[in-house]
């Protein structure tokens, strides 16, 4: 198991994972939505296959939040 | 230097005997020219905070009348103002909190063809807006004209903000471009908690305040979101990004772009 940083919050997950992977175990809405930070570097959708994570990684998921006017 | 009159050291009394304000401070408010974009859920505090506070020129820009529905969280705008401009609902009751402050209104939609010549009339800017096509543009107006401003978003229990300095990470830093049409819910799909709107916008009016005195350190870099639920707030920093089409290396957008409005709101669901 390896201790990696999600949003935040310590999680425990089992290596090896891609990002995608790490994307769906933790039920990211509409994931196609989201921007994604590893160790504060935004990775590009075309890369989530094949970055893979390691112990110590920081990620986080950016989430799309409009209103204000109506 | 302005000579401050005694009513206005009294006004500007509890501005004034902070030391990181005082009186130059103050003066540096009163020469600000701030331009906020919608006059609904975060533009009403927003606006209220700023005339209370003295900036000098307050720019509204709203293409909206008052809905009955809008009163929940848009404290700008009294019952009696249901079906008026929400443009002079607003001058109305900021000249009534501080009769000081230039107001001039837009009564329109910010687009691609009159942003920029808005934009430039204004020292910062504060985006107060319902949707992403709006968010895109002001970000990218912005970015072009080298202003500094504010963005901000709600939805349902969170708030998310922003500050953008020249050479900061920008909107599209962080999402490179709006999403598809209905893909994610704007307030008037979705609903918000009314407070959350006074939450994030009194955060915006600080980084205003707090960009034209130089007090601190703003939310550059840096995207702060909050859930009400749990009142957990957290700054994600976050970099430039140095493909970004529009403040990266080479940027790929050189004119101003109007994305499709969602057009499903609550009337229609």
């Amino acid at each position: 198991m390896a201790k990696i940083t999600v949003n935040g919050e310590v999680q425990e997950v089992s290596l090896p994972l891609s990002l995608t992977e790490l994307i769906k175990q933790n039920d990211v809405q509409q994931p196609d939505m989201v921007s994604v930070q590893v160790n504060d570097d935004f990775v590009d959708r075309t890369e989530w296959d094949g970055l893979q994570i390691k112990e110590g990684d920081s990620v986080d998921f950016l989430y799309f939040m409009g209103g204000g006017s109506l | 230097m302005i000579d401050f009159t005694e009513e206005q050291i009294q006004r500007y009394s509890r501005h004034i005997l902070l030391k990181d304000v005082g009186v130059e401070g103050q003066e540096k408010i009163m020469q600000a020219k701030v331009l906020v974009v919608g006059a609904g859920g975060l533009g009403a505090p927003v606006s209220l905070y700023l005339a209370a506070a003295g900036i000098g020129t307050i720019g509204v820009v709203d293409a909206d009348v008052v809905d009955l529905s809008n009163l929940q969280r848009q404290v700008i705008h009294f019952t009696k103002d249901v079906g008026r401009p929400k443009v002079e609902s607003a001058k109305e009751k900021i000249q009534a909190i501080n009769p000081e402050v230039k107001v001039n209104t837009y009564y329109e939609f910010l687009d691609s063809s009159n942003a920029l010549d808005i934009i430039k009339e204004y020292d910062f800017i504060v985006d107060g807006t319902d949707n992403f096509p709006v968010k895109f543009l002001i970000n990218d107006a912005c970015v072009m004209a080298g202003k500094p401003f504010s963005h901000g978003g709600i939805l349902r229990f969170n708030g998310q903000t922003f500050t953008h300095l020249p050479g900061t990470a920008c909107y599209r830093c962080m999402f490179k471009e709006p999403p598809p049409t209905g893909a994610v819910p704007t307030c008037s799909q979705a609903g918000v908690l009314g407070a959350i709107a006074g939450m994030l916008g009194t955060i915006q009016a600080a980084e205003t305040l707090k960009y034209f005195t130089g007090i601190g350190e703003l939310l550059t870099n840096r995207l702060l979101t909050f859930d009400a639920k749990t009142m957990l707030f957290r700054t994600v920093h976050v970099k430039q990004r140095e493909t970004c089409a529009i403040c990266g290396n080479a940027p790929t957008i050189h004119h101003l772009i109007d994305y499709e409005q969602a057009t499903c709101d609550l009337k229609n669901h």
